[in-house]
């Protein structure tokens, strides 16, 4: 007899924590589920104005937005084009081109980047992805590579 | 006093009270030479009462959305009266409480009040610091400007490199894959209802340990304190003590708030470089400091999440300190604790410095 109602406790028990744990979870589901934020489509655009042909003195530099993205537009001393992203590779600030040290240079840990995108000193682990610069009238045009 | 008696007896018709009065009339708080550090816990608690009472003031006029913020706040400091002073005190004063909060962590890890039976104490306090962290962290966001906007998105970044479910934690913390609007208001929300919600709990619980065990005697002092056992009642001796260093206190936070007032800085905008000179607030540089010094790759591995990892094990280390500290414990002098202490402090000093005076 006392055997028989103790078994029976622990299935009632165990049976209502386990629909107490069920419960728990149908509420909790759809607070998570809240507290994640939807997806955003991100902007699929591949190529944008960057600036007007005249707009930028050789040896300076210009932060532009690509898509939902910042990119930088660089102009080097020999008048040519080069642009990359600029989000820097570390933690994700922008970075900015130094006409002091001819390069492309990150404010937040001193990270810097030479005009092929690779690192020259500092934190960040991996180079900034090149785009493709064109000019087309007088409209100087960035896209993404193939 | 006629009418204080009548007052207190309609009181005592209806409820209880004698066992307050019995307990406020017998707790007393321990005299000795280091008695002085029992006033700085105190201290903290008043700044975190006008960090209330500020912050209401300013929900007044404050707008949490990326187009309104910054131009409500830049509203509260010219054209609200007084409004420069109140977004002054409530931005010193978060910073005195934090400093205070560590000045009172490290007297009561050096006097060793984490012993038996405080461990509790101590753990609900390094809450406390976490959490005041968190605070400033989200608070440093909320007038939206450049150095707030990129000191959030470095700090938030942060969380990604953590294995599995960084990317998870960064998504939480920002709203969306970046740090934008969304991320104002969520911050918004952690700093006004979130955290003050929490801290009130935890300090309930912190204090009312303390009611409940009374102060430590530091052990280097325990043996002369049991010959001789000097106290003084806590009402209404130490309690006017305290009020002295409050009003101290009180008076510093205005004549900083009125000298220094408080720098609002240009907006954030999300298609500019990061400015020169970025930093975060001052508390969190040793630790800013520290993970430049880190490459970014060690063996292979990712030197963020390295240092990540290492300053997650650092801090668990202190919140479990009274479990580590078995000499302690025990009743026995534990310098080796002493002295991990010392070169915490003389490592946050020398980071700090560097990072302010001597560093590009
Ligand atoms: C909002 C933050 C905090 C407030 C308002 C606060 C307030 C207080 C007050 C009023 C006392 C009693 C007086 C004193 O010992 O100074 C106290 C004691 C204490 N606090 Fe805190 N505290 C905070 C954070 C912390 C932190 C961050 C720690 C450590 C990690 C801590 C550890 C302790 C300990 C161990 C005691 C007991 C001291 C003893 O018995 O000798 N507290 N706190
Ligand atoms: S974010 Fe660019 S160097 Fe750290």
């Amino acid at each position: 007899m006392k055997e028989t109602s103790k078994s029976r406790r622990t299935f009632l028990l165990s049976g209502l924590l386990s629909s107490l744990t069920a419960f728990g979870a149908m509420m909790l589901y759809p607070v998570w589920r809240f507290i994640m934020p939807p997806k955003v489509p991100e902007s699929t655009q591949n190529s944008v104005k960057a600036a007007k042909v005249n707009e930028l003195e050789p040896n300076s530099g210009k932060v532009f937005p690509f898509g939902s993205k910042p990119a930088i537009l660089i102009r080097l001393g020999n008048g040519e084009y080069r642009a990359f992203t600029a989000v820097c590779t570390h933690l994700q600030c922008t970075v900015q081109y130094r006409k002091d040290f001819k390069l492309i240079w990150c404010a937040c840990h001193n990270g810097r980047f030479d005009m092929n995108g690779n690192v020259v000193s500092g934190p960040p682990p991996l180079p900034l992805e090149p785009f493709e610069v064109a000019i087309s009238g007088s409209d100087i045009i960035v896209s993404k590579r193939a | 006093m006629d009418k204080l008696k009548k007052l207190s007896n309609w009181f005592e018709v209806r409820i209880d009270l004698s066992g307050v009065k019995k307990f406020s009339d017998k707790k007393v708080v321990p005299v000795h030479q280091q008695h002085f550090w029992y006033a700085i816990g105190g201290i903290t608690l008043f700044l975190f009462i006008t960090q209330i009472v500020t912050g209401i003031l300013l929900l007044l006029y404050y707008r949490p959305a990326a187009d309104s913020a910054y131009e409500s706040v830049q509203f509260i400091m010219t054209s609200v009266r007084f409004g420069w002073l109140i977004r002054s005190i409530h931005s010193w004063g978060a910073n005195l409480m934090i400093f205070f909060l560590f000045v009172h962590m490290f007297s009561t890890f050096f006097m060793k009040a984490y012993r038996k039976p405080r461990e509790m104490t101590w753990i609900s306090g390094a809450i406390l610091l976490i959490l005041a962290l968190a605070f400033g962290f989200s608070g440093y966001l909320l007038p939206w400007n450049k150095l707030a906007f990129f000191a959030t998105k470095v700090g938030t970044e942060m969380a990604a490199v953590v294995p599995g479910v960084g990317k998870h934690i960064l998504i939480f913390l920002r709203g969306g894959e970046d740090v934008t609007g969304a991320t104002l208001t969520r911050f918004f929300g952690f700093h006004v209802a979130l955290l003050p919600m929490t801290t009130f709990f935890v300090l309930l619980i912190h204090l009312v340990l303390i009611q409940a065990q009374g102060m430590s005697v530091p052990p280097t002092l325990e043996k002369e304190y049991k010959k001789n056992p000097k106290t003084m009642k806590f009402f209404p001796d130490f309690i006017l003590r305290d009020a002295v260093g409050w009003l101290a206190v009180l008076g510093l936070l205005g004549v900083l708030a009125a000298l220094f007032p408080w720098e609002l800085g240009e907006k954030a905008d999300r298609f500019a470089s990061a400015p020169m000179g970025i930093k975060p607030e001052w508390y969190f540089v040793f630790l800013f400091q520290t993970l430049k010094y880190i490459p970014g790759r060690i063996f292979s591995l990712n030197g963020e999440a390295l240092a990540i990892f290492a300053i997650g094990l650092g801090v668990l280390f202190w919140v479990s300190v009274p479990f580590f500290d078995r000499r302690a414990q025990k009743n026995l002098p534990s310098k080796a604790f002493t002295l991990i202490g010392i070169v915490l402090i003389i490592y946050i000093i020398v980071l700090t410095t560097i990072s302010y005076f001597f560093s590009s």
